[in-house]
């Protein structure tokens, strides 16, 4: 009895106590942070830790380890994985593998530009070769694909940056583009294949949503949410979706980046439109929710807030962009980085909006920043920093 | 001296030890195969490896030989992780190391690795094997004495001495591989009034007879299986999509050897063409035919199929596909299909390819005529 109630209390302690950011955009790829401690607004940068390639993958956080991928090389073929740790930036190990696939990508992009995920056990570490390894925490190489190995035509030469997901056991990675596109559902444990789908031979850049037990896969031709376990269809939205920033799920309703933003309550087999603003137009940042309103940063590099209710604007302000990476938040405030590196950290609850404060990383950042244990990580392509 | 010889046998008794223990699971790491088929049995095996001692780090490196680049990577991994702890220790076996780089029967893969261990233990002796690199079956390994090549003939012009300057820029191209530093080194010697033949350095094929224009409505031009794809008749006219198909030769000026379809069919939307050539090899031999193009396309060699891309105007590059095949002694026919497809946008204009035929490494094969 004695001892149920400790491991009762220490479960329910570590599962507090521990600091997570699991995949691109955090929980449920929502983009905030769901923790009690929030970084607080006077962020300083606490340390940065060298890197030795380029990257547009955002960091995970598990616990007190930070993981993040690189590519290097003449051909970027080098495809490193490290784990630092989160208190001081020191390494704890890294491992470097060769590309299987191909590489080409457009120069604004590179190979290491998916997110790599985590179930808290394991870090499956994606890139845009199509290469996917599966380490535990501590560096040991649990599995192996080659994506592009197995399905040759699998590639894209602008690069490919779907972010894997995982859910009950099944890491789902999209590898969709104009040949030999598809999404698979691989066994955690093994990484061998539960289930793999055809999916529109069209190039597609967006990360999968996880929303109530389901993956929500975007693609041009609209949204397919899928049974993890199966592979099987939950509900189909066919009326056409973006290629490159990815919806967003808070509540109820799945705020669909499509023909602006469609909001969208999908049922087993039904989807019901509950709104659409086309003037809520992303440009490469996916949008996120915070409270009531939903937040869109458009190409120009204007933050717009709406109501999450019917999707009526609120207020527009202009923040230094341009903006490859996407916002995310935690407690009352949204955080984003823009391609000059300058970290905004911004007050969606002021009148019209606020920038309070502003960080020069000096260095070209294209990616998202992640939240765990009240600190902000941020890479570039030889950086990775700690603000706190 | 006796010490040595007392070091040495106890290197090469763990080495045969290693050997014993190591093998089968080796073999389990080399036995992975497509769709993840052995990966449990490997991460297991994988943990026994990563136990061994530093000194049978050159038998783990030998598993990458013959092996496929997924057992690879598992066996780059693992050395990776024995590498780490005996660099920490001071317990790296540089010399058995700096055995296997040399011995060029070793996978190019494997021995990138041993350098680069080498590299991490002793700079000044990377640096002093370096210059033994420049004809090395890897081009990865290739690229370090080129770019010392660079720097010497830079340092000699800094001394205004352009003879030596053209000697270290002309021994590097005749290493250099790969594209980047060729530019370079073409470049600098061009400067200095050099001749740099491209073409010939990289072995794209430049003479072809071409036919166009085939319907690609609706992109199912790519599918279709148009006459060149049964019978190769240069007399030949076939109806076209909007003019009659005739073969007709073709030569490229371009210095990076692109085939452009636009030339002599002018600037056709969604259509196919075809490009002919004969490739005369010496002798029966291993070899990759490497294609860059960013329209859809497919290429056979001697009527088979090597390989099929349904991919439009999302770029190409030198080497974009490494296609390996077998040549044999005497003609062979390579045959490539491009399909132009339906876009107009300005970036969607190219109609082209650009084609060489070279072994592993990049080195261009001489055609015999």
């Amino acid at each position: 009895m004695k001892t149920s109630l400790v491991l009762v209390f220490s479960l329910c302690f570590s599962s507090f106590a521990r600091a997570d950011w699991l995949q691109f955009r955090g929980p449920n790829a929502t983009a905030v942070s769901t923790e009690a401690k929030v970084p607080g607004d006077d962020l300083k940068i606490a340390w940065a830790a060298d890197l030795p390639g380029r990257g547009l993958s955002a960091p995970i956080v598990v616990g007190d380890r930070v993981f993040v991928t690189c590519s290097s090389g003449p051909g970027q073929e080098t495809l490193h994985v490290f784990c630092f740790n989160a208190a001081d930036g020191s390494k704890r190990w890294e491992r470097a593998m060769r590309s299987t696939g191909r590489t080409m990508t457009h120069n604004k992009t590179c190979v290491a530009a998916n997110t790599p995920c985590s179930d808290g056990d394991r870090v499956f570490a994606l890139f845009s070769s199509n290469d996917l390894f599966a380490f535990d925490l501590d560096g040991n190489l649990l599995w192996l694909r080659g994506l592009t190995f197995d399905y040759p035509n699998a590639s894209n030469s602008l690069g490919m940056s779907q972010s894997p997901v995982v859910l009950d056991g099944t890491l789902v990675v999209q590898s969709e583009n104009d040949s030999e596109s598809f999404t698979a559902g691989l066994d955690v444990v093994t990484g061998r294949n539960r289930w793999k789908m055809e999916r529109p031979k069209a190039a597609n850049w967006t990360s999968a949503t996880i929303w109530k037990n389901t993956v929500a896969l975007q693609s041009s031709k609209g949204i397919l949410a899928v049974d993890p376990a199966t592979g099987k269809t939950v509900w189909d939205y066919s009326d056409g979706a973006s290629t490159i920033p990815s919806s967003v799920g808070a509540g109820e309703t799945l705020y669909a980046v499509s023909h602006g933003i469609t909001a969208l309550a999908p049922e087993k087999g039904a989807v019901t439109q509950l709104w659409r603003n086309e003037k809520l137009n992303s440009g490469t940042a996916s949008p996120l929710v915070l409270g009531d309103f939903l937040y869109v940063v458009n190409g120009a590099g204007v933050l717009i807030k709406a109501s999450v209710k019917n999707g009526d604007e609120a207020w527009k302000l202009r923040m230094k962009g341009p903006f490859s990476g996407s916002p995310v938040a935690a407690g009352k405030r949204i955080y984003i980085v823009n391609e000059r590196g300058i970290f905004q950290v911004i007050d969606p609850e002021a009148p019209e909006g606020k920038v309070l404060k502003e960080i020069e990383l000096k260095e070209t950042v294209l990616t998202t920043p992640s939240i765990s244990g009240g600190a902000i990580y941020v890479r570039s392509d030889a950086k990775l920093w700690k603000l706190q | 001296m006796k010490s040595s010889f007392v070091c040495l046998f106890a290197l090469a008794a763990v080495s045969l030890q290693a050997a014993e223990y190591l093998s089968k699971p080796l073999d389990v790491l080399r036995a992975v195969q497509k769709e993840g088929q052995g990966n449990e049995a490997a991460g297991k095996a994988w943990q026994e490896i990563v136990k061994a001692d530093p000194a049978a780090l050159p038998e783990v490196l030998k598993g990458m030989n013959g092996a496929n680049p997924l057992a690879e990577n598992w066996l780059r991994a693992a050395v990776g992780v024995i590498a780490d702890e005996a660099l920490k220790a001071k317990k790296l076996p540089v010399e058995a190391l700096v055995t296997f780089l040399k011995n060029t029967q070793n996978s190019p893969g494997a021995r990138v690795v041993a350098f680069d261990l080498i590299h991490r233990a002793d700079e000044k002796l990377a640096e002093e094997l370096t210059p033994t690199l420049l004809e090395d079956p890897s081009s990865d390994l290739r690229r370090h004495p080129v770019a010392k090549l660079i720097e010497a003939g830079d340092a000699a012009l800094e001394k205004k001495d352009k003879d030596a300057a053209v000697v270290a820029y002309g021994k590097g191209l005749g290493g250099a591989r790969d594209e980047d530093q060729i530019k370079v080194l073409a470049k600098k010697l061009r400067a200095l009034d050099q001749k740099v033949d491209l073409p010939k350095h990289f072995g794209f094929l430049m003479s072809w007879k071409m036919i166009a224009p085939f319907s690609n409505a609706d992109r199912a031009g790519f599918d279709t299986v148009y006459p060149p794809e049964k019978e190769l008749k240069f007399d030949a006219v076939y109806e076209g999509k909007t003019k009659e198909a005739k073969w007709v030769d073709f030569t490229s000026t371009d210095e990076y050897g692109k085939i452009d379809f636009n030339k002599p069919f002018g600037m056709e939307k969604s259509v196919v063409g075809y490009a002919a050539t004969d490739f005369f090899s010496t002798e029966d031999r291993p070899a990759e035919i490497r294609i860059g193009c960013k329209d859809g396309w497919k290429v056979w060699l001697n009527g088979e199929l090597l390989f099929a891309r349904d991919e439009y105007h999302r770029g190409a590059k030198l080497d974009q596909y490494k296609l390996p095949c077998q040549l044999k002694k005497g003609k062979n026919t390579i045959l490539v299909k491009c399909c132009q497809n339906e876009q107009t946008e300005q970036w969607t204009v190219e109609w082209e390819f650009q084609l060489r035929v070279c072994d592993a490494t990049g080195t261009a094969i001489v055609a015999a005529k």
